[in-house]
């Protein structure tokens, strides 16, 4: 939940070499104690990934051997008489690149603008930007089935999720693209560019907006990793993701090999989408 | 101001065109957050108070005291309670032995970038890993308690309640000063003194304000325990899942809706308290 921002910030005002005050004795007791905790959560978070690995990589699940035929499987896997596996595969990554972008229009000019000429709203827009945190996802699809149901009656495709991912990344969004924004003069900025004669649409996309574009691409990657992994709404709204698409398998054909090595490629790439994020998105050194 | 910097620009501008007031620009966001968050909500709680055939009805509310409303509230309360404690500690211990390594260390960057990942992994994926762990086709043990309510569901919600206790709590733990510490030992404080009447009093706002977040965290959760094996609808989201989906209820109220209202109450309750405690918490961190 709200803890995901924190990931790209390095640690403030940490002094190096913290237990210098500390005799030796208790230092070693201390690292001990490291040692130990660091080998038991490891262990914890680990073993379930790996087990899910293991079993992805078996024939048929629970029977021993390596194969990677489930892996395989996940282009060709099917029940009859519904869409493939890889079609929800599909819609998802679309809906995660539709999502990123939507959020993007949608907030960044949203934000400059405020920042620049109409800072006395800013409080309200971020009270609802950060608002779908206190909102459970369970019960804010509860109110959008008549909203749905009108879009539905126009288009049924999943992609018409991306409505409401919009409001799921707000608070994400938001974090992320306020941060950049923070970091950067904008006033000053715009002052310069206006005073050369520059329109307000070349201050922010031409001035402010590359200022700002590793939070940009913060915001993206939150959104589409948010995105790949929902499953909530798409499951009560009757759309079917790739999560609710590996669940129903699940409840269909309790395991099946297929889920395994899907989920563990959905959580790998998800993982790989976050990592990227972790370093693109620490500030760079030396600047302000 | 960005209002003298317009002013300063007018006479370039003037007379070229009528402008509309700057709040104009806003009004984009507003009507897309209104459509798809703040409706939404508010259908929710006007079909809360209303009942079946439309009428005004606050009787409705009634609906949550009902035996098998009040054991779902019960059962959220247990999971999310335990698992915010379980996560609390366990993730104040880890973000502790992080805390004092090496700040620059190759350690502290692992855990603080996967707590990250796995703070937001839950759902699906989540259930299943647990399944091949522990599960009935479990590859460490077969254990028996994997599908007993709080138990076993409240270990697969440590997982992601640890790693976000590590990411609120770690910047709490950065901020006690090597100097506070040095000071008390110089005036004669055991280790213990320290924690007692040092550094425990200054951690114990971030520590509840951390809790209740974790807390809000597992109420709101729902992929999890919908896609674990136990099939059985023990908490109010999956309350919620089995109203909206069997459209006839024996009460005269949206279910549904009424069961929303009261989680998101709940919700609003704990995160309310949360930001307060921060803000409390925030007083030592600068």
């Amino acid at each position: 939940m709200a803890a995901i921002t924190s990931l790209g910030e390095t640690p403030l005002d940490a002094e190096p070499q913290r237990p210098r005050g500390l005799q030796g004795r208790r230092k070693r007791r201390l690292n001990v104690f490291r040692y130990v905790v660091f080998t038991i959560f490891g262990a914890f978070f680990l073993l379930p990934l790996l087990a899910l690995l293991r079993m992805s990589l078996e024939p048929a699940a629970g029977n021993g051997g390596w194969s990677i035929a489930a892996w395989k499987q996940i282009v060709s896997y099917s029940v009859v008489g519904t869409p493939s596996l890889i079609s929800r595969v599909v819609i998802t990554l679309e809906l995660a690149v539709i999502t990123g972008a939507a959020v993007l229009v949608l907030l960044v000019p949203t934000m400059i603008w405020i920042k620049l000429r109409v800072q006395w709203i800013s409080r309200t827009v971020e009270f609802l930007c950060l608002l779908p945190l206190t909102i459970p996802a369970i019960a804010l699809v509860v109110g959008l089935v008549p909203i749905y149901n009108w879009i539905q009656q126009r288009s049924v495709s999943a992609l018409m999720l991306f409505w409401v991912y919009v409001i799921l990344a707000l608070p994400y969004a938001y974090r992320a693209l306020s941060a950049g924004l923070n970091a950067v003069d904008a006033k000053t900025l715009s002052e310069a560019a206006r005073g050369l004669g520059a329109s307000w649409f070349t201050v922010m996309f031409r001035i402010i907006v590359p200022n700002m574009r590793q939070a940009i691409l913060n915001a993206l990657l939150l959104s589409s990793a948010l995105v790949l992994g929902e499953f909530t709404i798409a499951y009560l709204l009757l759309f079917v993701n790739l999560q609710v698409e590996l669940y129903s398998i699940s409840r269909n054909t309790p395991n099946a090999s297929v889920i395994f090595s899907t989920s563990f490629g959905a959580l790998l790439f998800t993982f790989i989408l976050l990592i990227i994020l972790s370093y693109v998105g620490r500030p760079r050194r030396g600047r302000m | 101001m960005a209002t003298t910097a317009e002013n300063a620009a007018r006479p370039a501008w003037a007379g070229r065109r009528l402008s509309a007031p700057a709040w104009v620009g806003v009004v984009p966001f507003l009507g897309y957050v209104g459509v798809f968050l703040v409706w939404p909500v508010a259908i929710v709680v006007w079909d809360a108070l209303h009942n079946k055939n439309g009428a005004l009805d606050p009787s409705t509310l009634k609906y949550l005291g009902d035996p098998t409303v009040r054991t779902a509230f019960l059962h959220s309360f247990e999971l999310s309670i335990g698992s915010a404690l379980f996560g609390a500690v366990l993730g104040a211990v880890l973000a502790y032995a992080v805390a004092i390594g090496n700040p620059q260390g190759f350690v502290r960057r692992v855990y603080t970038a996967a707590s990250g990942v796995l703070a937001q992994f839950g759902g699906v994926t989540l259930a299943f890993a647990f399944l091949v762990l522990i599960g009935p086709i479990g590859l460490l043990v077969k254990a028996s308690w994997y599908q007993s309510f709080p138990w076993g569901i409240g270990l697969i919600y440590a997982y992601f309640q640890v790693p976000l206790m590590v990411l609120v709590f770690l910047p709490a733990i950065d901020g006690l000063k090597v100097q506070w510490r040095e000071a008390s030992e110089n005036l004669g404080a055991s280790a213990r003194q320290y924690w007692l009447h040092v550094g425990g009093p200054l951690l114990a706002p971030a520590f509840l304000g951390a809790l209740l977040l974790l807390f809000a965290n597992a109420l709101s959760a729902f992929a999890t325990i919908q896609a674990w094996e136990n099939q059985i609808p023990y908490v109010v989201p999956q309350v919620i899942n089995t109203a909206m989906t069997s459209e006839v209820g024996l009460s005269s109220a949206n279910e549904a809706d009424v069961l929303a209202v009261g989680l998101i109450l709940m919700v609003a309750v704990v995160m309310t308290c949360y930001a307060l405690l921060q803000r409390r918490a925030a007083r030592w961190l600068r």
